[in-house]
């Protein structure tokens, strides 16, 4: 065989050439990293008040910045384990007829106000953390449940057909076939979810749930702007770094030879 | 059947099979009765929506019947449970339809895997398939199919439906997604591997002459699943049980004539051309006016380079740049056997057609060559009827 009909040759160059992601990869840490520490001389060597002390200290930090992170990832988790066995349910024939309904209270979920959302519930149920969980979650099930839908919707039904009639019982044809040939498409989802949950998180401080947003309201609030920028800064860090996260997650997820 | 070697298939009967889909008048397949014997490749020839893929995939119950009852080996498919079943059952589609996200080995072991078997006797018999349908196992075992080029993913469909040693294969259009040269060397690659297992093999096709080829018997339908007529290729075409069979395969006479008749005998049709880097929403209106929904881009020489349809277009600002050297085309010389080829493998139905150094000259399509042959057909019948007079009056 020569190699003009060798497609493996091919596909190994289309491969090697996905530029803009891979540059993504390695640009966005960095960045981030930079401008992380630029932020940290500025924490060290400039005149602050005490207000801006006490606020700015390093435990505050680190305990607003793990509190945020911890939002993001549980209410992350829930939105997982609720949309995409949803997204899997909605697409298959017996619920079929649902999905226009799911989706659209899941686009409700996300058009409502999401500080609305965060405080309705609050009242409602109590405040912490909590029911910040469930307003968060509710507010970022949409892109993982609409890409469960899509993705397993992308998947070439003749596949399907072909798993169930060499043998596979629906469940294996689910788990084998559909699942991992929808993967990347659900992964973007959840990359977004994640985006999207970062800088909701930061609503979180009205109902005492914790997080970044507190080190923003105090700042607007006592007119310290260092503060605000500092908590904004921390925020939008924290948003692209776990974006480059869910974008490694992405490429290790995706499976071979697709 | 040979009586030398036992065959290693399964004897398949058909009996007053019905399969009727709710909201519609007549059933998909109505009653049909059919013994396939086994050892013997049979192919279900007939024209599109017959039935004949239905009757197909009721065998391995893909689709159940409404009525009737089909034994594989004696023994009532609907009496087995449904997995296990097609597990037995070897299934061939179009393309292959391999998984893209398993490798070689694992889509050829995915059925041995579902039975069961053992890691290494799946993957001596993976190799073993390979080697059977002439892919070197240590080259290709572990690629992904996007690896593979059409005729090479097809094989391994091949491979895939053969895994467990089914008695029984069906296939359903195997060959229909590779160009016609590939087609060929599959054919006469699936005959000698059944001269090697002498399997049951039910196939669908849409082209008598891949029936003829393949076939121990051909069974052509009719709609709804009517037999036209059911017996060997040599019946089939000297004598044909009615009219129906006799113009399903003398369609064979007229595609001789479509090798004689070029290209530029045909009346070429019009369609809206563009240009690399000219303005999107101009060449739209240009195409709207026309009422077409595709155009034609162009590159400096003249040369066409792509086919978009208006959507393509849609979202880009101008016309963006393709390589006229990838674009598959049809020189005017080119036979209309060529031109139906490149149309039918071609998204837009149509083919376009090029002249001198390759400059566009317009596009065939569907209805331009039907006319042409038509209007040949009917130049035939008077010529024919005017020697019939003059010999008359002679």
């Amino acid at each position: 065989m020569s190699a003009a009909e060798d497609p493996a040759a091919v596909a190994r160059d289309e491969r090697t050439s996905g530029g803009e992601s891979r540059l993504m990869l390695f640009v966005l840490p960095a960045v981030v990293v930079l401008v992380f520490i630029g932020w940290v001389i500025w924490r060290q060597t400039a005149n602050l008040d005490s207000i801006e002390e006490r606020q700015l200290a390093w435990v505050v930090i680190g305990r607003l910045s793990w509190e945020h992170i911890q939002l993001t990832l549980v209410s992350t988790f829930f939105v997982l384990i609720v949309a995409i066995p949803l997204g899997v349910a909605l697409t298959r024939p017996r619920f079929k007829k649902a999905a226009p309904v799911a989706i659209g209270i899941a686009n409700a979920g996300q058009a409502a106000p999401s500080i609305g959302l965060i405080v309705l519930l609050a009242i409602w149920l109590s405040f912490g953390f909590w029911t910040a969980i469930l307003s968060l979650t509710l507010y970022a099930i949409l892109p993982v449940l609409r890409n469960t839908i899509v993705g397993l919707e992308g998947v070439d039904p003749t596949l399907v057909e072909a798993g169930r009639g060499v043998g596979m019982s629906a469940a294996a044809v689910l788990l084998r076939i559909e699942l991992p040939l929808a993967v990347p498409v659900i992964m973007s989802g959840v990359r977004t979810a994640l985006v999207l949950l970062v800088g909701t998180a930061t609503l979180a401080t009205f109902i005492n749930a914790g997080g970044l947003g507190s080190l923003i309201i105090t700042g607007i609030n006592l007119f310290r702007y260092p503060i605000v920028v500092s908590g904004a800064l921390l925020v939008a860090l924290l948003a692209l770094l776990i974006d480059w996260a869910g974008r490694v997650l992405e490429m290790y997820a995706r499976p071979k030879g697709i | 059947m040979s009586t030398t070697t036992t065959p290693s298939g399964a004897d398949i009967e058909l009996i007053d099979v019905v399969k009727r889909y709710p909201g519609q008048k007549n059933p998909a397949v109505d009653s049909l009765s059919l013994h396939i014997p086994a050892g013997e490749i049979v192919m279900f020839v007939g024209p599109s929506g017959c039935g004949k893929t239905t009757s197909l995939k009721m065998i391995n119950r893909l689709i159940e019947p409404t009525s009737g009852t089909i034994k594989i080996d004696g023994e009532d498919v609907r009496g087995k449970d449904v997995d296990n079943l097609r597990r037995n059952v070897g299934y061939v589609i179009q393309g292959g339809s391999l998984f893209p996200h398993m490798s070689v080995a694992q889509n050829i072991g995915l059925v041995p895997g579902l039975l069961k078997w053992g890691k290494s006797r799946t993957s001596d018999r993976v190799d073993e398939l390979l080697e059977l349908v002439g892919l070197d196992p240590a080259r290709y075992r572990d690629r992904y199919p996007r690896e593979l080029s059409g005729g090479q993913q097809q094989r391994v469909g091949v491979a895939r439906g053969l895994a467990a040693d089914p008695p029984v294969i069906l296939m359903d259009e195997p060959f229909g997604a590779v160009d016609p040269i590939t087609r060929q060397r599959l054919q006469d690659e699936l005959l000698s591997i059944q001269d090697e297992l002498h399997k049951t093999i039910v196939c669908v096709t849409h082209d008598i002459d891949e029936a003829v080829k393949l076939g121990d018997r051909i069974l052509i339908l009719e709609e709804g699943a009517q037999v036209a007529q059911y017996d060997t290729p040599e019946a089939v075409l000297v004598t044909p049980a009615n009219p129906f069979v006799e113009d399903f395969v003398g369609a064979g006479s007229t595609l001789k004539q479509l090798s004689l008749s070029r290209v530029s005998d045909v009346e070429l049709a019009e369609t809206t051309t563009a240009r690399s880097g000219e303005s999107v929403p101009e060449v739209l209106d240009r195409a709207r006016a026309r009422n077409d929904t595709s155009v034609v881009v162009l590159d400096s020489r003249n040369r066409p380079c792509e086919w978009l349809w208006l959507r393509e277009l849609q979202g880009h600002g101008t016309v963006p740049e393709f390589n006229a050297e990838e674009f598959v085309t049809l020189d005017r010389r080119a036979t209309l056997n060529d031109a139906l080829d490149t149309m039918l493998s071609s998204s837009h139905g149509a083919a376009v057609v090029t002249g001198r150094r390759d400059e566009y000259v317009g596009v065939v399509n569907f209805n331009a060559v039907t006319d042409f042959i038509q209007a040949t057909e009917e130049q035939h019948a008077a010529t024919a009827a005017a020697d019939a007079a003059n010999g008359e009056s002679a």
